[in-house]
C-alpha cells in the first residue's frame, strides 16, 4: 500500500459544530482558508457534508498536503480515506490491505452504514471484514484499546475506509473572529502572540516600526521573514511599516530619559489603534507578557493602554518566557526571531527605563510634543505589503 | 572529446548542467561581497543563508554547525588542527587510521612531526577494515580527536561509522570526526552523533573550490583561518558566496540522481568485477561490501602508470591510486597498510562509476584492458 493508494482525505471540523447559526460562515471561512492553505497542489478540488469537507486528491500525496493541513484552524482531524465499490468483498479486501500497511498489533473495525439499504448490518460487516484481517495478517482484535482502528463508511455508491486519525489544529477558522492589528517588533514574543491570535479564529494585520536609518535594512527584512514563517495559518497578511523616526528623536529631545519608553509605546499604540480604525480592527493586539521589562510591567501598561480606543489584547501575558520560547520553537519562528538586528525598542534604550510611571507626569512630558501632527505625518507615509506563501522569489529555482 | 570514456568520477566529476546554468546567472548578477550591509550584499548573504538551511535539512544536521569552506582538503586541516589545537590543555593524543586520504594523513604527519603530538595510526586487515576493539582499546584519557574516514578513497572500503560512533561516545572527552567525501550524495550518513565531518562539491557534480564542514556548536576549535567573524568565526575570509549558494542543489541533484540509479550501478559495479575475474591475471583489491562506486584492481606485471597510459591512448581516464597521492613508482599507502605485496601496490588502478557511467562504456573498458593486456604479454 503506497501513500497515492488513497482517494481522499476527510476532514472533520472543530469546534464550529457547536455553533448553531453561524456555521455556514464558519464553515465558508474554514473551506475557503483550507483551499488557500493547500493551493500549490492544483489538482486537489472539494466537496463538503455537512459535518465534513472530503478533498480529492487525484493523484496528490497525502502526506505533503496532510503537512500544511495541520496548520490550518478549525479542523479538529483529518483522515487519509480509501475508496473501493460498496461490496463486501472489496471492503474487506481493501480494509486488509489498509490495516497491514499501518504499525501496530491489536486492530478493531468500525463500519457506519449512511445507505441503510446495503444488505448487511454495521456490525454484520465488523465482523466480515475483521474476520478477513484475521484471516490475512498477524493482526489480533482488540475492542477496548487498539493500535489500528479500521474505519468504514458504506455509502450508496462508494464505500470509504480509513485506518489512521491525523489530530488538526484545533482552535477556530482565522478570520471568523474579526481582525486585530498585531503590534510586531521582531522578537520572540510578538510572532507567538500572532500565531494565538490566529488560533481563536482572529485575522491579524501587522504593525511595525521601523527607525530607519537607526534601524537596519536586515532588521525590516527580518520582520517580513516572521511574517512569511506564520502564512501557514493565516494565508495571506498585510504588513504596514510604519516610520518612527521622526518621533522617536522628537521624545529623545524633550522627554527625561527615563520617561522615553513609556511615551514612545504610547506614540506607538495611538497609531495602532488609529490605523486599526481606518482598516476595520476590532482590537490591537501586542507580545507583552507581564513583568519582563520595564514597558511591560502592569504601571506601565495601564498608562500606555490609556490612549487606546481599541481594547488592547495581550495572549501571551500570563506565560513564561520558557514557555514562549517553546511556542515560538515549535511554530520555527524562533531561530529568525533570535537573529542580533537593532530593533526599535532596542536602539534608544534609555539607562533606566522607569517600571511605574505616573500618567501625570507622562501627560505633561508629552504636552511638550506636537501629537497629532507626528501621528498625521507618521500615518501619511505608512508602507503596506500583503505578505503571502505564494510569493515566489526569482531565486527560488537556485535551491 | 569524442568517444572519451570518464571513469574517474571520484577524483572528480563534470559540473551539473543546472548548476552551470544557475552559477552563470549568478555571477552575472552577484557580484557584491556577502558581509556587506547594503541590499546587494543582503541578497546574496540571504541566499548563502538558505543555501545552508538547505543542505543542513538533505544531512539533517542544524544549519548552525554548517560552514562553506574551499574544499575537504581545508576543511580536513580547519577540524584536525583547529581541535587539535584547542583541546590541547586536555590532552596530546590523536587517533585516525592508515588509510586515510592524504589530507587527513599528511596533516596527522605535520601534527606529529612539527607540534609534537602522539598520533596512533589504527591498521586495517586486508578488508581495508579497522578492528574496533583495538580502536576502543587505543583512546587515552588525554585523546582529543578520533578522525575517520566514511569510505575510503582509493578502495571503497566502508568503516563502519555507526559503530565507530558508539565506540567513540563511550569516551565523552573525545571528538570524532568522520571525513564523509565518498559518501556525500551517494550514501546515507548519520551525523546526529558525529562531533565534525568534511564534504566536498566537486566530487557530486559541483564546483571546485567549494566545500563544507560540519562542526557542532559544543566541539572546541580553534579557527585555520583568523581574519573576519565569516562563518561564525570558525572561518574567516569573504565568502566564495556563489559556489555556497549552489551547494545545496548540488547535493540535492545528487542525491536524487544516485538514488535513482543506485541498482543500476550496482549491476555495472557487479559485471566490472565479474570481467576483471574473467582475465585471470586481474586481481581486485576492493573488499567485498566496498562502494558501489569504487573498484581497486591490479594486473599482474603491469605497472599501473603503464596501463594508465594504454588506457589514456584509447581514451579511457582512471586513476592510479588516489589522484591526490600518486607519484609515479612509489606503492600505494593504503594498499600497503591492507597487507598487499609491493608489486600489487604499484600495480593498482582505480576505476570509478557515477550515475553518468553507461553500461556500454563498461563493455569497452572491459575490451579495451583485455587488448592491453594482450599486448602487454607478448
Amino acid at each position: 500500500m503506497s501513500n497515492t493508494d488513497y482517494h481522499y482525505i476527510l476532514v472533520r471540523y472543530g469546534e464550529l459544530s457547536t455553533k448553531g447559526k453561524n456555521r455556514l460562515s464558519f464553515i465558508n471561512q474554514l473551506k475557503r482558508n483550507i483551499k488557500e492553505a493547500l493551493f500549490q497542489f492544483s489538482a486537489l478540488t472539494y466537496q463538503e457534508t455537512y459535518d465534513r469537507l472530503y478533498i480529492t486528491l487525484n493523484g496528490e500525496n497525502p502526506a505533503d498536503v496532510s503537512a500544511l493541513l495541520q496548520n490550518v484552524f478549525g479542523i479538529i482531524s483529518f483522515s487519509w480515506a480509501y475508496q473501493c465499490p460498496s461490496e463486501i468483498d472489496a471492503i474487506a479486501e481493501a480494509a486488509t490491505r489498509l490495516a497491514k500497511a499501518e504499525s501496530g498489533e491489536t486492530f478493531k473495525v468500525i463500519a457506519r452504514r449512511h445507505y441503510k439499504l446495503f444488505p448487511m448490518l454495521s456490525d454484520e460487516i465488523n465482523r466480515a471484514v475483521a474476520g478477513h484481517i484475521l484471516d490475512e495478517t498477524s493482526l489480533r482484535v482488540d475492542v477496548h484499546q487498539p493500535d489500528i482502528k479500521v474505519w468504514i463508511e458504506v455509502r450508496q455508491d462508494k464505500t470509504f475506509i480509513m485506518v489512521n486519525m491525523i489530530k488538526g489544529s484545533g482552535g477556530y477558522p482565522v478570520g471568523i473572529g474579526g481582525k486585530a492589528m498585531m503590534m510586531l517588533s521582531g522578537g520572540i514574543d510578538s510572532p507567538v502572540a500572532a500565531y494565538l491570535m490566529m488560533k481563536r479564529g482572529v485575522k491579524v494585520d501587522m504593525i511595525h516600526f521601523a527607525s530607519m536609518p537607526y534601524t537596519s535594512a536586515q532588521s525590516l527584512q527580518k520582520v517580513k521573514d516572521l511574517t512569511k514563517l506564520l502564512t501557514p495559518y493565516q494565508s495571506s497578511i498585510r504588513l504596514n511599516v510604519i516610520h518612527f523616526t521622526t518621533i522617536q528623536l522628537a521624545i529623545n529631545k524633550v522627554v527625561p530619559e527615563s520617561y522615553t519608553i513609556t511615551v514612545m509605546r504610547r506614540f506607538m499604540f495611538r497609531i495602532a489603534d488609529r490605523l486599526g480604525l481606518d482598516t476595520r480592527c476590532l482590537a490591537i493586539a501586542t507580545g507583552e507578557s507581564l513583568g519582563q521589562v520595564a514597558s511591560q510591567t502592569l504601571d506601565s501598561m495601564r498608562v500606555i493602554s490609556a490612549v487606546t480606543s481599541l481594547p488592547v489584547l495581550r495572549p501571551v501575558l500570563t506565560y513564561d518566557k520558557n514557555e514562549i520560547i517553546d511556542c515560538s520553537k515549535r511554530i520555527r519562528t524562533y531561530e529568525t526571531s533570535i537573529l542580533p538586528f537593532e530593533d526599535c525598542c532596542t536602539i534608544f534604550t534609555p539607562q533606566k527605563p522607569t517600571t511605574k510611571p505616573h500618567l501625570n507626569k507622562v501627560e505633561f512630558y508629552e504636552s511638550k510634543l506636537d501629537i497629532e501632527g507626528l501621528i498625521n505625518e507618521c500615518l501619511s507615509q505608512v508602507d503596506v505589503e500583503y505578505i503571502t506563501q505564494k510569493q515566489t522569489a526569482e531565486t527560488d529555482d537556485l535551491f | 572529446m569524442p568517444n572519451a570514456i570518464y571513469l574517474d568520477y571520484v577524483s572528480s566529476s563534470p559540473v551539473l548542467p543546472e548548476i552551470i546554468a544557475d552559477y552563470q546567472r549568478l555571477l552575472t548578477q552577484y557580484y557584491a561581497n556577502s558581509d556587506a550591509i547594503h541590499d546587494l550584499g543582503r541578497e546574496i548573504a540571504s541566499l548563502v543563508a538558505l543555501s545552508r538551511t538547505k543542505t543542513a535539512e538533505l544531512l539533517d544536521v542544524s544549519a548552525r554547525d554548517l560552514f562553506f569552506t574551499s574544499g575537504a582538503t581545508e576543511s580536513n586541516n580547519a577540524i584536525i588542527k583547529g581541535i587539535a589545537f584547542a583541546n590541547r590543555s586536555r590532552g596530546n593524543h590523536l587517533i585516525t587510521s592508515s588509510v586515510e586520504h592524504s589530507s587527513v594523513f599528511e596533516t596527522f604527519k605535520y601534527l606529529e612531526q612539527n607540534h609534537g603530538f602522539e598520533v596512533t595510526y589504527l591498521d586495517v586487515d586486508k578488508f581495508g577494515q579497522i578492528d574496533l576493539v583495538s580502536l576502543d582499546q587505543s583512546i587515552r584519557p588525554d585523546t582529543t580527536l578520533v578522525s575517520l574516514m566514511a569510505i575510503n578513497n582509493e578502495t571503497g572500503a566502508q568503516f563502519p561509522v555507526e559503530a565507530i560512533v558508539e565506540c567513540v561516545k563511550g569516551h565523552p572527552h573525545t571528538f570524532l570526526h568522520v571525513d564523509g567525501v565518498q559518501a556525500l550524495g551517494k550514501y546515507p550518513l548519520d551525523l546526529s552523533r558525529v562531533d565534525a565531518a568534511s564534504f566536498s562539491a566537486h566530487k557530486i557534480g559541483g564546483l571546485k573550490g567549494s566545500g563544507l564542514m560540519m562542526v557542532k556548536s559544543h566541539v572546541a576549535m580553534d579557527p585555520l583561518l583568523n581574519g573576519g567573524h565569516q562563518e561564525n568565526g570558525r572561518r574567516a575570509g569573504t565568502l566564495n558566496a556563489l559556489a555556497d549558494i549552489v551547494f545545496a542543489k548540488t547535493l540535492r541533484l545528487s542525491l536524487e540522481h544516485y538514488a535513482a540509479n543506485e541498482s543500476r550501478i550496482d549491476r555495472m559495479h557487479r559485471r566490472l568485477i565479474e570481467g576483471l575475474d574473467s582475465f585471470g591475471v586481474v586481481h581486485v583489491n576492493s573488499p567485498e561490501h566496498a562502494s558501489r562506486y569504487i573498484l581497486n584492481f591490479s594486473v599482474d606485471h603491469i605497472p599501473s602508470e603503464i596501463l594508465l597510459n594504454a588506457l589514456n591512448q584509447r581514451s579511457i581516464y582512471v586513476s592510479a591510486q588516489s589522484t591526490c597521492s600518486y607519484e609515479a613508482n612509489t606503492p600505494s599507502r593504503v594498499l600497503t597498510a591492507m597487507g598487499f605485496d609491493r608489486e600489487r601496490a604499484l600495480n593498482s588502478v582505480r576505476v570509478s562509476l557515477s550515475y553518468l557511467t553507461q553500461n556500454q562504456e563498461i563493455e569497452v573498458f572491459l575490451n579495451a584492458l583485455k587488448e592491453i593486456i594482450d599486448y602487454v604479454k607478448h
